[in-house]
């Protein structure tokens, strides 16, 4: 151990230190510090620092290509996201479909299923175009619960897409939390706006 | 008080030897303590003004000391922050001076902190948190775009980690090293981020399709847990520390907030079980998912274990989040101690770095499970969240 191999020589070192000055006991000890802080990202002052090598992303170039293990059981596994690349978003194609969602609850209400059979509608109209859903919650719930919850929000009305026959490759998913309201108040009226799936319409890239 | 400073040359010398001494002396351990129930350590502050008292206070608070008058106090600290720090503690009743000590270099603040962890040391036999660091993350409105920050456990020298101006969430340290996982949308996406804050550099760990959050490091620094939702539903998963060899770990249907055992061999999480949300433990290796014990509170989320393997925190919702405390082995019930979410512990395994709302701005706070003192710490505008104290 590193204090070890320290202690000896500084011991010895005390020995004839205290030898030479002559110092009663009970001299206050004096300690040193580090100097002054430095921005983060600098070289100087930091306790504990990178002391190992470490290259993240070295081994996994191409995160999207690990293979998946096996899925749970009725869940679809997601599209990969380079299927996305570059399309463009229609946030208002789609608006009037947003589908909302009883208070810590993924399940999809029964009177909300004709906003998806009309997404599901749009959808088969035009094979290049595909849907990004956003799942939101409100502000009550932890935040990391929350951007659980908003993504469990968003499988659930992709499942119910793949249902009503629109393909998982034309699906793609992401959670805000509790970090997009579309009503920054804080009751209930608020809350019932922010417990949503927004549908955003994605179209193929210019030119193509 | 006698002060004593013979020989300012010889003090590194002198710190180790004296270390070494106080090993040799019998020391009576009072190891009694009860969450949220010890009483404070009575000690006697004196000499000191400024800054360097505001930080031994401090200090002192959040790991369960309490400021009384001479007469009351079991030890006195006496000293002066004039310049430099010095100082020294004596036992009252043996009019023994058991720690006498001067600091120079690095900043007033910083020697201050450096005698409260001697303080520390000398009184409780444990090292200090005087000289520790968080990461939170800070929103200047309360939702969306923010950015990663790390400061001085008491929020002092704050400073931006992140410059993406997205939404960015759950820091968490790779223990030993100045380096942090934190999620970030910055790709559009919630991916992990590993970023290395003495090189600057960062590199996505995690960036598959869907929700890839709540990075938690495993003891040893060489393994990953996080929450990733790529099969079709947000569960548990186990990588290496650079993103590779990824585990599928769990299949419960609301998992959330995964965090390490200090034997690095648990996985603890938040789930839902038989219609309730519960707080299970798993192997890394997999299999059965045991369920924990927390009866008596309802809604448990986001658990941290202790660095000395024996406690568990989390946070409880039962109208208003609180912040909870159990024993890792189930024995005793948890304790509710205050208002608060995202409990992290500091090294010590009995202060907490958490958050709570005022005001619908959330602010960070310190606090010693044992005798439930805490103070806030927040220094940053905005709204301060997710707090991780590095080990």
């Amino acid at each position: 151990m590193k204090m070890n191999q320290i202690v000896f020589p500084l011991t010895l070192a005390l020995v004839a230190t205290l030898a030479a000055t002559g110092c009663k006991k009970g001299t206050p000890k004096l300690t040193q510090l580090p100097g002054q802080r430095v921005p983060v990202g600098g070289t100087g002052e930091q306790p504990n620092l990178d002391t190992k090598p470490f290259t993240p992303g070295d081994a996994n170039p191409n995160p999207n290509g690990n293979p998946v293990p096996p899925a749970d059981p009725g869940k679809t596994a997601l599209a990969d996201r380079d299927l996305f690349e570059g399309m463009i978003k229609d946030a208002e194609a789609l608006k009037s479909y947003t589908v909302h969602f009883a208070f810590d609850s993924a399940v999809v209400k029964k009177g909300e299923e004709s906003n998806v059979s009309a997404v599901a509608a749009a959808l088969a109209t035009t094979a290049a175009n595909k849907l990004l859903i956003e799942g939101n919650c409100d502000e009550r719930g932890t935040e990391e619960y929350n951007r659980a919850l908003g993504e469990r929000r968003a499988d659930a009305l992709r499942e119910a897409l793949v249902k009503a026959g629109v393909s998982a490759d034309r699906i793609r998913t992401i959670s805000y939390g509790k970090d997009k309201p579309v009503d920054p108040g804080h009751d209930e009226a608020a809350w019932s706006k922010n417990r949503r799936g927004d549908f955003i319409l994605l179209l193929p890239k210019a030119g193509v | 008080m006698k002060k004593n400073i013979c020989n300012l040359v010889t003090i590194g010398l002198a710190a180790v030897a004296l270390a070494g001494a106080r090993a040799q002396e019998i020391r009576i351990e009072n190891t009694i303590k009860i969450v949220g129930m010890t009483k404070p350590i009575p000690v006697a502050l004196d000499g000191f003004t400024g800054e360097a008292a505001e930080v031994l206070k401090f200090d002192l608070y959040v790991q369960g000391f309490s400021f009384v008058t001479p007469e009351a106090a079991q030890f006195l600290i006496h000293g002066s922050g004039a310049g430099s720090v010095s100082g020294s503690v004596t036992d009252k009743v043996s009019r023994r001076v058991m720690l006498s000590s001067s600091y120079n270099g690095a900043s007033l603040r910083r020697q201050a902190h450096a005698f409260a962890n001697d303080i520390v040391q000398t009184i409780q036999n444990k090292p200090g948190i005087g000289l520790t660091k968080i990461a939170f993350k800070s929103q200047p409105s309360g939702f969306g775009g923010g950015e990663i920050y790390v400061a001085d456990f008491d929020g002092y020298g704050a400073q931006a980690v992140t410059t993406d101006r997205a939404i960015a969430a759950k820091p968490a340290w790779v223990p030993h090293q100045l380096a942090l996982y934190y999620t970030s949308y910055a790709r559009n996406n919630p991916d992990i981020f590993y970023h290395s804050l003495s090189s600057g550099q960062r590199r996505v760990v995690a960036g598959y399709s869907g929700l890839n959050t709540s990075a938690s490091v495993s003891p040893d620094g060489s393994k990953l847990a996080m929450v990733l939702s790529k099969s079709g539903s947000p569960n548990i998963w186990i990588a290496n520390a650079d993103g590779s060899n990824l585990k599928h770990l769990t299949t419960g249907i609301e998992d959330s907030s995964p965090c390490w055992s200090a034997d690095g061999q648990w996985i603890c999480f938040a789930t839902k079980i038989a219609e309730r949300r519960r707080l299970a433990k798993v192997s890394v290796a997999g299999g059965a998912v045991h369920t924990l014990n927390t009866a008596g509170v309802a809604n448990p989320t986001e658990p941290d274990w202790s660095p000395d393997g024996k406690w568990i925190a989390f946070t409880s919702q039962m109208g208003d989040f609180s912040i909870c405390v159990m024993p890792a082995d189930g024995s005793l019930a948890p304790v509710v101690l205050v208002r608060g979410e995202n409990p992290s512990w500091a090294p010590n395994s009995r202060t907490l770095v958490f958050n709570h709302e005022t005001g619908h701005r959330q602010l960070l706070s310190v606090l010693d499970v044992f005798t439930k003192q805490y103070k806030d710490c927040t220094r940053t505008a905005g709204s301060n969240s997710q707090p991780a104290w590095a080990k």
